[in-house]
């Protein structure tokens, strides 16, 4: 084989190789949808905004024999210019009892400003147990210039919850999703 | 190795290529020799082992004791997450890279690789890629600090990033296609370039441990490009991939992440299996044992099979052990315990102790340093000779061994413990109960780093000339029985396999087919 023929093989194969590797970029993208779609098969539990759902109040049997510890955590990102605090830092309750916590939220510019609060529980095996009747949560939250809100969070535990657990953190964290939900 | 070469004219080969290296400075800068190009990528690489280390001593330092000593916790968090990413794309896989330049083209009988002018590029903008890194040292918000995994969503607030995070991504970017090409580069040299009657089964392991790996760079490099860009866009362009506000999930990073971070275990551990097993057959003078199987074994990443090649290897007896053989041995026992704890990791239930503690940190750098970094000062070892033509201090390089193989177990063998009773990683300060561990952790650490310039003067020592003792073509008894390379000159002539060699089957090659 000549060097010529030797050389116009490398470089059709260093293209075809190349044409891979982008191939792979885009297939890192791809992961994004197939990600996705896996979740939605239900293998791999994950919690979204979207799969929040409103739990139908029911008559459990109240637990006295139990105590739980809640604690309420609010915390902000970093671009999201509010006040938000919860009115309580803890709450002792029995599994089986209903309570309502209110939070207090104030858009601090002078802009319309729509925000989306996402939960998140430690330990997160909580979460299924944790049942939100009403929850500020629910929905995208529009708040007018500097306007201030209370708004509540009612919740009852579910009395299966496993004997171990005695201390639960609730964490809601609010995001400003103005210019997101804009656009739709 | 399979073959040895029964008629090579080097006269006559060199007399029409009498030209040697261009003279000056500018030799290393438009440089298209595989030889000159790994040598820069292997003394690139060392240079970064160094200043990778620098970093490792500041984090044992700090550890030293508890409470805060020499550093802020900030600059304690850059330090654990600019010594990974230097040690990994600044070291170890150039180090690889280095050694495929130098020895891909020899063992195969190519004259150069198959693209000279990228291997140049890729060489160029490995170099740019860590100065854009290292840069972010000097930037007044610190370099990077939320972990060489870049999870989001630590990596995308202000507070832990500052404004390197843009400079470290661009960074991967560059040394990623600095990867891919040099990927391209291997595989086109292997199939195209190797000398007409070799055939792919007769390839030593090295060169088959090579091309498998520049397939996975090929396959999860892009990925990991990818998933930094949508880092990047998520915290520059209001995109939502990792972003929870806006229907993104951050663990699904982690899920991009780990299809480019699994594979990238392999891309540093393959070409340490290949040169174990160029090395350990030299000087146990016995032909590999199973050389088919060890190529499929290493083509499906089957780890068992790598056991039960190093447990054959024990069994044939090895009456020599030179320096490369003590650091080839260690990297067999050591690796395997490193394999070990990985499997208990792999017990979902227990992981949950192990899980980002000190445990961790001892398994991976049980694979990393006693393996890979072990395995590459095996071959710097190895193959100096024969680059150079000179022989390394014996004595000094012993030493060398000893100190590091002791102090390595010092360094990271407390960790496990340190892990096991709860300590976490990346945290500047710990509680008391850890101090006398993390102490004699600390202590191995300073005698591992300090080891390692022994070997740095060995490498400047044999390239100034060594013992003086004038090495032999072979310079291992026997050892062109195994490759090619042994059957040209030492030092290797600037220009080789211009002619390529003719290549007759030996027992060994009947054997195997």
């Amino acid at each position: 084989m000549s060097e010529e023929d030797v050389s116009k093989k490398n470089a059709k194969l260093a293209r075809m190789l190349l044409l891979v590797a982008v191939g792979m970029f885009g297939f890192g993208y791809a992961l994004v949808p197939i990600y996705d779609v896996l979740c939605e098969w239900k293998w791999i539990e994950r919690d979204r905004p979207d799969d929040i759902k409103k739990a139908p109040e029911v008559a459990y049997k109240v637990d006295m024999s139990r105590e739980i510890t809640i604690e309420f955590m609010t915390t902000l990102n970093e671009s999201t210019p509010m006040e938000f605090r919860a009115e309580k830092k803890q709450l002792i309750v029995h599994p089986g009892e209903y309570h309502t916590v209110n939070y207090y939220a104030k858009n601090k510019t002078d802009k319309l400003m729509v925000a989306r609060a996402i939960a998140s529980f430690s330990p997160a095996v909580i979460s299924s147990f944790f049942e939100k009747i009403q929850c500020f949560c629910f929905d995208e939250q529009t708040f007018q210039p500097n306007e201030a809100k209370t708004m509540p969070m009612r919740f009852v535990i579910n009395p299966e919850l496993p004997e171990q657990y005695k201390t639960i953190t609730l964490s809601y964290t609010f995001f400003d999703i103005t210019e997101k939900s804009v656009k739709k | 190795m399979s073959a040895v070469v029964a008629e090579h004219d080097d006269h006559h080969a060199d007399e029409h290529h009498d030209h040697g290296p261009a003279k000056g400075l500018l030799r290393w800068i438009i440089t298209t020799n595989h030889k000159d190009i790994g040598t820069l990528y292997l003394l690139f690489a060392l240079a970064m082992f160094f200043v990778g280390g620098t970093m490792a001593m500041i984090i044992r330092a700090e550890l030293f004791e508890p409470g805060l000593q020499f550093v802020d916790p900030a600059f304690f968090n850059s330090m654990t997450t600019m010594h990974a990413l230097v040690m990994v794309f600044g070291a170890v896989m150039p180090a690889f890279v280095g050694l495929a330049n130098w020895q891909i083209p020899l063992m195969i009988g190519a004259p150069d690789m198959a693209l000279p002018r990228m291997n140049n590029m890729s060489f160029w903008l490995l170099v740019a890629g860590v100065l854009l890194l290292a840069s972010t040292l000097f930037l007044e918000t610190g370099a990077p600090n939320a972990g060489w995994t870049f999870y989001p969503p630590l990596v995308l607030q202000p507070i832990t990033v500052g404004k390197a995070m843009p400079f470290a991504v661009f960074a991967v970017h560059l040394l990623g296609i600095s990867s891919i090409m040099g990927a391209i580069n291997i595989i086109a040299t292997i199939f195209n370039m190797r000398a007409p009657t070799m055939k792919m089964m007769d390839m030593p392991l090295f060169v088959w441990t090579w091309l498998i790996t520049a397939f996975l760079l090929i396959a999860v490099m892009p990925v990991f490009a990818g998933a930094v860009t949508m880092l990047l866009t998520d915290k520059f362009f209001h995109t939502s991939f990792f972003n929870a506000a806006g229907g993104g999930d951050p663990v699904l990073y982690q899920h991009i992440f780990w299809f480019f971070g699994h594979p990238e275990v392999y891309i540093m551990i393959l070409p340490t299996f290949g040169v174990a097993s160029t090395i350990i057959p030299v000087f146990a003078r016995k032909p590999l044992f199973g050389y088919s199987s060890m190529v499929w074994a290493t083509g499906s990443i089957a780890f068992f099979s790598f056991i039960v090649w190093a447990h054959h290897m024990f069994t044939v007896g090895m009456p020599i052990a030179g320096t490369p053989m003590l650091f080839s041995i260690a990297f067999v026992v050591l690796f395997t315990m490193g394999g070990f704890t990985g499997l208990m990791m792999a017990i979902a239930p227990a992981d949950f102790q192990y899980h980002d503690t000190y445990f961790i940190v001892a398994h991976f750098h049980y694979t990393l340093v006693p393996a890979s970094i072990f395995i590459l000062m095996a071959a710097g070892y190895f193959w100096l000779p024969k680059w150079t033509g000179h022989m390394y201090n014996e004595k000094i390089g012993q030493l060398h061994f000893w100190l590091s193989a002791i102090s390595v177990n010092v360094l990271f063998f407390p960790q496990h413990f340190l892990g096991l009773a709860g300590m976490p990683r990346r945290i500047p300060d710990y509680a008391v109960q850890f101090a006398d561990w993390n102490m004699v952790s600390s202590i191995g650490g300073f005698i591992f780093g300090a080891s390692q310039l022994l070997f740095l003067y060995i490498v400047i020592d044999t390239i100034k000339g060594g013992t003086g003792e004038k090495v032999t073509n072979e310079v291992w008894e026997d050892a062109s029985k195994h490759s090619l390379e042994w059957t040209l000159p030492s030092p290797v002539p600037y220009h080789t396999w211009t002619t390529p060699p003719l290549l007759v089957p030996t027992e060994h090659v009947l054997d195997s087919h």
